[in-house]
């Protein structure tokens, strides 16, 4: 019974530490300037360290027993509300806790309200209101909710809380681009979230049954199934910025203060995406109609290329982030095309390989967003025109840019490169060599575009002008979290372990 | 066709008129109500679909109540930002593609 009694604390503190500290920080909006600072920033951080060990107990639990159900006061399903937890929950509970703690830490020096040279800035680097605290916060518990949720209409619940804390992180700066912005991505967020309600509304009528347990033995190829696949898939492919769904994505992850454009860049998309794999491996995974992964694995290949080379054009440091996110986003939907017909190896390859994009893509594309950050707070703008010579003033945030960089390239000893390695070697044991021709194309693209920023800012002579230090707490962030990256390629075999625990395709080999 | 049929398409195709009518609608407050009825749409359908054994199934009325306090948060959120909006720009429109980010804002520095 103890045994049960541990499980249950560490299934339940993921979502109610951030649920808890969102309340708490919340409450203290109603204090003034820098106590109101310090409270929320205690708490915020206190909360971080509260999810990455609740992260860590669970991984040591899963790995060590297997899934973990946890019904919530006692009440069984349909009624009750479960909590699930098997490999890929833990892992992408991981990516959060590990990404959700160096944004944490950078928001303390972005939002430090210290003022410099009286220049007008693209971002204003205030926190009048304090209402980043408990938006991130309320984001954080969404996200956990729905990593640990177990039946379809739960997932909807957490993405819904996801979409309205995200929005209105966007629309935090409070200019008419932040509003614009934050308006584009609710209305997309919304469609995207009834898309998937209607979907969990015709399975429902055709089984009885919202557990995804019990939607996935009973899950057969009948119309309904299709149109609730097809439903769940377009509402998620849209929130994810599928191409050619990706249009709110530059106008969002530029309009949003960094620190809140690190994380939706970096973790957002994922919950997504997420709740995308669970759908299609775990509760449909014979149910597919033949030729549906075809047409994601086509758009993430056409993503890979338009999103590399719409960021060679972008004259924004921002902008050229997000175009870059279009195309990384592109390689986690060819998973759905390689896994299609593959041998169970294979499969489980290519699903690995996706997931493991998205931890090494979250902890590189919230690095480099913190780096443009540094250099916004720094230089005022992120125009790459006037940012020539930028390294030599501000060399942290440009290693921290380079070094990220090398995933979205795929270069070895960085997750990105682990990521595409399987990804592509599955390509070419299901017989698909042409996506592992776009998977080698993109690395070059990514070059391409990273050095038309990289290039004139370590090399040219003439320097920009830079007004203030930006705080140690937003340098040592991006750098820390970029160097994160570089070496997750060297900690796969663990990683690949945990995600095997109670995944598809009987775990690999 | 049985009145419960009736109420299973007309949840449908509230939700499929209210979907074309986002897309269309350009004035922000028309887009806000087309989402909120969107989601009518399908509460609807999940009464109806509560509605067709021979007794009634208390879940999907659980997953409307649940929604209608979404829906409720959600629009009031919209709303808001659309007025903030209108406060910001005059318009109630959302500036086309791009015309959000001034590629030379010099005026910032």
């Amino acid at each position: 019974m103890t045994g049960a009694f541990s499980s249950i604390n560490w299934m339940l503190a993921p979502v109610l530490v951030p649920l808890a500290a969102a309340t708490a920080t919340f409450l203290l909006m109603g204090l003034r300037g820098r106590t109101r600072r310090m409270a929320q920033n205690a708490i915020g951080l206190a909360a971080a360290v509260g999810i990455a060990v609740s992260a860590l107990a669970l991984w040591a639990m899963v790995s060590g027993g297997g899934p973990v159900r946890y019904e919530l006061g006692g009440w069984e399903a349909p009624l009750g509300i479960n909590l699930y937890a098997d490999g890929l929950s833990v892992f992408m509970l991981l990516t959060t806790a590990v990404v959700g703690a160096a944004g944490s830490v950078y928001t303390l020096g972005y939002f430090s309200g210290r003022e410099g040279e009286d220049v007008r800035r693209r971002e204003y680097f205030q926190d009048e209101t304090g209402s980043f605290w408990p938006l991130w916060m309320f984001l954080w518990a969404s996200m956990n909710g729905m990593f640990l949720a177990a039946d379809a209409f739960n997932l909807y619940v957490t993405l819904e809380i996801l979409g309205l804390s995200a929005a209105a992180l966007i629309a935090l700066g409070g200019t008419r681009m932040a509003f614009s912005a934050g308006m584009r991505y609710l209305m997309v967020s919304l469609l995207g979230s009834l898309a998937h309600l209607l979907g969990v509304a015709l399975l429902y009528g055709s089984f009885g049954a919202l557990d995804l347990a019990t939607l996935g033995e009973s899950a057969s190829p009948i119309p309904p199934v299709w149109a609730a696949l097809a439903l769940i898939s377009l509402g998620m492919a849209l929130k994810t910025g599928l191409f050619p769904l990706h249009f709110w994505m530059p106008s969002a992850y530029t309009g949003a203060p960094s620190a809140a454009s690190a994380m939706l860049a970096g973790l957002v998309g994922k919950a997504s995406f997420y709740l995308l794999l669970r759908v299609w491996f775990d509760v449909f995974e014979g149910s597919v109609p033949p030729g549906a992964g075809q047409i994601f694995g086509v758009l993430g290949a056409v993503a890979i290329v338009w999103g590399a080379v719409m960021a060679m054009k972008q004259t924004r440091l921002k902008t050229l982030l997000a175009y870059s996110s279009v195309s990384q986003m592109g390689y986690l939907f060819l998973v759905f095309a390689l896994v299609a017909g593959a041998s169970p190896e294979r499969g489980f390859e290519a699903w690995a390989g996706g997931i493991y994009l998205v931890l090494s893509h979250a902890c590189a594309k919230a690095a480099m967003f913190m780096a443009a950050g540094v250099v916004i707070y720094s230089v005022g703008h992120d125009e790459i025109p006037r940012l020539h010579g930028i390294a030599q003033k501000l060399p942290l945030a440009v290693a921290s840019f380079a070094v990220a960089g090398m995933t979205m390239m795929g270069l070895p000893t960085s997750g990105g490169f682990t990521a595409k390695w399987l990804l592509f070697s599955a390509s070419l044991g299901t017989g698909q060599w042409w996506f592992g021709v776009v998977i080698l194309l993109g690395g070059v693209l990514a070059a391409v575009y990273l050095l038309r920023f990289l290039n004139p800012a370590l090399i040219q002579v003439r320097t920009a002008k830079v007004y203030r230090d930006a705080p140690r707490s937003m340098t040592v962030a991006a750098f820390g979290l970029s160097l994160f990256s570089l070496f997750l390629g060297l900690a796969s075999a663990p990683m690949l372990d945990l995600l095997a625990v109670g995944g598809p395709f009987g775990g690999g080999s | 066709m049985s009145s419960v049929d009736m109420y299973l398409l007309s949840g449908v195709a509230v939700f499929a008129v209210c979907a074309y009518a986002l897309v269309v609608h350009a004035h922000l407050v028309r887009k806000v109500i087309a989402i909120n009825m969107m989601g009518s749409g399908v509460f609807v359908l999940l009464t109806a679909i509560a509605r067709r054994g021979e007794s009634i199934d208390p879940v999907p009325h659980a997953m409307v109540l649940t929604g209608i306090v979404v829906a409720v948060s959600a629009t009031a959120f919209a709303l808001a930002v659309v007025r903030k909006l209108h406060e910001t720009t005059g318009s109630a429109y959302l500036p086309e593609e791009g015309e959000d980010a001034p590629p030379n804002s010099g005026g910032e520095r």
